[in-house]
């Protein structure tokens, strides 16, 4: 292929303060229109900003754990144009010095992995909504998410493909949600992306004219705007044309991105130093503190769970990539004793399966950690087997009890007793002599239909290590 | 009983129940109505006023009297007041009642002092005479066809006229130093960051300072010991305590080194201000000062400094004035961007719009580096000249204003002659210092003439001093205009 995308990613990440970032005001999400927006927050004349500590230490906490430059020293600057919904006539922002600067996170694509490099992130407040419905034509302005702390990182022009952006994405979502400074719900706005797109011939330096997405707020969106943007581009530049600076809109109905505004309608922002604030400034110690609250990141969990458990490198990055999903599997690991792998196998698979079917995060799992762990218990000491395991998870999901609730009423303890095997084979073997012939003439898969005619027998409790012995012993006889 | 020109003995009065505060509120409103042709009020209201002064009645009654204590007081009228007007002398703001108190109205009604009401003013802080106002010019009690000064022109118009014992102002370049130099009263701006800003609507931020206008400097002490503070809600504040400022008015000044710059005394300057501040300085050395010159060579570039600066930061501290959630909106709009037009082509005043559109030119991609940086760049200097001037004196004294009060309407067709009016108050601001103006003569028109005297960073008390002993030495702050006895 002639041509390279670069794409650099701008995410805002909304902080889990309790209050905004400038005022006392709550933060909470879905509160009626305009009961969130104290005096600060609606602007009136003679109020004043001030500076919420808890923001800061979040945003600290970022910037360590991505590897960055903290600057002990940084500025809030004021981002001035006229919007309804944003109540000064300003954001307040930082502009030439970011609390974060020089960061990087590892990514991994097609089993490589790549170094994606962050150029800085810094603070600012999060403007109003203004509500376009149910108004008569008219605008409704909704305050309550003005003056919400914004962690704005900016990547370097590092990607290459639409997948390689969603990977980052995906493993920023999962970072910050780690780090506990972000819920990364994309739903209700709480962790947005802006991509900058642009191709260049393969093997060129410069870089080539890029546009800047809006609106791509889902992975899925992220992909698909990215892909057609390249392929938008391409077609310019190979029908002769050249790409514009512009910002362009996400239509995800119609799976295209079309112009919002060219670089001569941007806007002249005026930025300049809020003298409403003076520098952000904070020394070692306080980094310090922070990072003795940094939790252990998903990469060293990643890592730990291959050495500790002896999983292999894609379950231990499927169980780490959300905290509480680690957190979760280790409880199961522990409360169990079983098998690391055996435990992995389950919340990878069947618990998963779940989740997924009823569209649940693990915290809001119907089979809580100490009953899945209940049940493996039961498959450990041979009371059940893997596959009477799958019914009895199917009951618990469906609230039917515990492990040993649900085997208990429904009677799936497994034989374990011998003799009763013994006299189940010898039936089963008695009952299909063309089998057993053709079994004695070496063909071995016949052996499976025999261990399937047991199990049959017994509605699937025998044990199915004890059937396979029995058979084996008496076939060879 | 005559009309006592002195918190202090008011105070006292009120203590010795030789007068109510009811009595006393009222005696001022009546002054304020009778004296309706100043202008120096934009609203006043009575109720309220009575019925605080009826409860600081009863507190001094049981016996909890502060010295503000049932003291009438008339507040600028761009502080923030709960449940009163508040317009900031401009259209824009005509119709807002403030939902919150400004911090130093907290202070003052904290004191038990009662709001007479709010003063008029420039629009937005922005002038030298307090003929930018929606509601109108207000006038010189010593001569009415004289400017008061401004932006505070409602406030030192008030206290000179005896319609309040004192009023608060604030200053950005001169806004309390120059109108209390014109209307021959005591007019104190504090350090930056020595009294909060919560709810005193922004000029430019980081050179706006409240403080008061008063009959001496000996009230002026009294007023900054209950609005000077550290405030959470002002993150320019300072946090550092508070000293009695009434206590350091006992120290005499005997060995205290006055500075005068040189570049404060020559071209521009009106002779008989000159002479009058050379008396003044004769005055000081008879009570035991020493005199040394000391250079300011950069002071001459604070007028365009501040020119830059002051717009740059009001561009965007007046954006919220938009219509769209509190305020005038023009009645007839075509969409939005026609409404942010209309809204602010009508809401705002000529000198108003003329910053707004050179502080926007200012931060403009292109200019900014030019203006601007540059400008925060003389910033520094003219600081670093006051500082190494403080390296031989105790104080910096030189006149308040180049100029007496001049005539209404004579400056309205010359920004910059109206803006060179704060040649010396500026500087000042630039550099963030306390500053106060005391009355030091007349010219021959009989307009006052002001004497500023300077110190360092939250030296109020030494300077309050300085002013206290002139005080103390001489009367010119004991005269008061004809007909306002």
């Amino acid at each position: 292929m002639r041509w390279e995308p670069v794409i650099g990613l701008e995410v805002h990440i909304q902080l889990l303060t309790q209050s905004k970032i400038f005022s006392g005001e709550s933060t909470r999400y879905g509160a009626e229109p305009n009961m969130q927006a104290c005096a600060v927050d609606i602007a009136l004349p003679g109020v004043l900003p001030v500076m919420n500590k808890e923001a800061v230490r979040m945003a600290v906490k970022f910037g360590l754990a991505v590897g960055a430059q903290i600057n002990h020293r940084s500025v809030f600057a004021r981002k001035n144009y006229f919007y309804p919904d944003l109540p000064k006539g300003y954001q307040i922002s930082q502009y030439e010095l970011p609390i974060v600067s020089r960061g990087h996170i590892d990514i991994e694509y097609d089993g490589a992995i790549k170094t994606i490099g962050i150029t800085r992130a810094h603070l600012e407040e999060d403007a109003g909504k203004s509500l376009h419905e149910d108004f008569h034509g008219l605008t409704g302005i909704d305050l309550n998410r003005a003056g919400t702390p914004l962690l704005e990182i900016v990547s370097e022009p590092d990607m290459r493909s639409a997948q390689e952006a969603v990977s980052y994405l995906k493993k920023l979502h999962a970072l910050v949600r780690y780090l506990q400074i972000c819920n990364g719900n994309m739903q209700e706005g709480s962790f947005r992306c802006d991509a900058n797109v642009s191709v260049r011939p393969r093997g060129q330096t410069e870089l080539g004219t890029r546009s800047e997405l809006k609106n791509i707020n889902s992975f899925r969106f992220v992909e698909k705007a990215i892909k057609f943007e390249i392929e938008r581009q391409i077609d310019v530049l190979e029908g002769g044309g050249t790409v514009v600076q512009e910002t362009r809109l996400y239509d995800p109905g119609k799976d295209e991105t079309r112009s919002m505004r060219s670089k001569e309608e941007a806007h002249d922002y005026r930025y300049f130093p809020d003298p409403d604030l003076p520098p952000l400034e904070f020394d070692e110690s306080f980094v310090e503190a922070v990072k003795q609250t940094l939790p252990e990141l998903p990469d060293a969990k990643r890592d730990r769970f291959m050495s500790q458990y002896g999983l292999n490198a894609y379950d231990a990055g499927v169980l780490t990539t959300a905290r509480e999903m680690a957190d979760y599997y280790e409880e199961v690991v522990s409360a169990s004793g079983a098998d690391p792998k055996l435990v992995a196998n389950w919340v990878t698979g069947e618990l998963s399966g779940y989740l997924n079917k009823d569209n649940r995060e693990i915290a809001d799992s119907a089979v809580s950690s100490t009953a899945l762990a209940g049940m493996i218990k039961r498959i450990a000491d041979s009371t059940i087997s893997g596959k009477i395991a799958k019914e009895v998870l199917d009951a618990m999901w469906n609230g039917e009890g515990d492990a040993d609730a649900v085997i208990e009423k429904r009677g799936l303890k497994q034989i374990t007793d011998l003799s009763a095997i013994e006299k189940i084979v010898d039936e089963v073997l008695a009952a299909n002599p063309v089998q057993v012939g053709q079994h004695a003439s070496g063909e071995q898969k016949v052996f499976g239909y025999f261990v399937g005619q047991v199990m049959k027998a017994t509605s699937g409790k025998a044990n199915p290590k004890q059937v396979n012995e029995i058979l084996e012993k008496k076939l060879r006889s | 009983m005559s009309l006592e020109r002195s918190i202090v003995k008011l105070s006292a009065a009120l203590r010795a129940k030789e007068v109510s505060s009811v009595e006393l509120t009222r005696r001022y409103l009546e002054r304020i109505e009778r004296h309706g042709e100043l202008n120096a009020f934009i609203n006043v209201d009575r109720e309220r006023a009575l019925a605080q002064a009826r409860s600081a009645d009863e507190r001094i009654a049981s016996g909890k009297v502060g010295p503000l204590t049932g003291i009438p007081l008339a507040h600028k009228d761009i502080f923030c007041t709960d449940g009163m007007l508040t317009t900031c002398g401009s259209k824009i703001l005509a119709n807002f009642v403030a939902p919150y108190d400004a911090t130093v109205i907290e202070c003052f009604n904290a004191a038990g002092a009662v709001i007479l009401g709010k003063t008029n003013m420039d629009e937005f802080a922005m002038g030298s005479s307090t003929e930018n106002s929606y509601f109108g010019p207000v006038r010189n009690p010593w001569d009415r066809d004289a400017v008061p000064g401004g932006s505070s022109g409602g406030s030192a118009a008030a206290v000179a006229a005896g319609l309040a014992p004192a009023a608060t102002g604030t200053d950005t370049g001169g806004s309390i130093r120059q109108p209390a130099a014109f209307c021959g009263i005591t007019g104190l701006k504090p350090s930056y960051g020595r009294v909060s800003r919560y709810g005193m609507i922004a000029f430019a931020s980081s050179l706006d300072q409240g403080g008061i206008l008063t009959p001496t400097a000996e009230d002026a002490a009294v007023l900054l010991n209950v609005m000077a503070g550290f405030d959470p809600r002002d993150s320019t504040s300072v946090d550092r305590p508070v000293p009695d400022y009434s206590a350091q008015l006992d120290h005499g000044i005997k060995g205290v080194t006055i500075g005068l710059p040189r570049e404060f005394f020559g071209e521009g300057l009106d002779a008989e201000v000159g002479l009058a501040v050379e008396a003044a300085i004769d005055e000081y050395k008879n009570l035991g000062c020493e005199v040394v010159d000391i250079n300011m060579p950069n002071c001459s570039l604070a007028v365009p400094c501040y020119y830059v600066l002051a717009p740059a930061e009001a561009s965007s501290n007046l954006a919220r004035y938009d219509g769209v959630r509190y305020g005038y909106r023009a009645p007839e709009y075509t969409d939005l961007t026609d409404m942010y037009k209309k809204t602010r082509s009508q809401g705002f005043g000529t000198e108003v719009k003329r910053r707004i559109l050179i502080g926007t030119y200012a931060l403009s991609a292109g200019y900014y580096d030019a203006y601007y940086l540059q400008a925060l760049k003389l910033r520094r200097l003219i600081a670093e000249d006051f500082r190494r001037a403080f390296e031989s004196c105790d104080v910096i004294v030189g006149p308040t204003t180049p100029t007496t009060a001049f005539a209404l309407g004579a400056k309205v067709d010359d920004p910059v002659a109206m803006y060179l009016n704060d040649i010396y108050t500026i500087p000042v601001n630039l550099a963030g210092l306390p500053g106060v103006s005391v009355p030091a003569g007349f010219d021959s028109a009989g307009h006052p003439i002001g004497l500023q005297i300077i110190g360092q960073y939250f030296d109020e008390g030494r300077i309050l001093n300085v002013a206290h002993c002139y005080q103390q030495a001489t009367d010119w702050h004991k005269r008061i205009p004809n007909g306002f006895e």
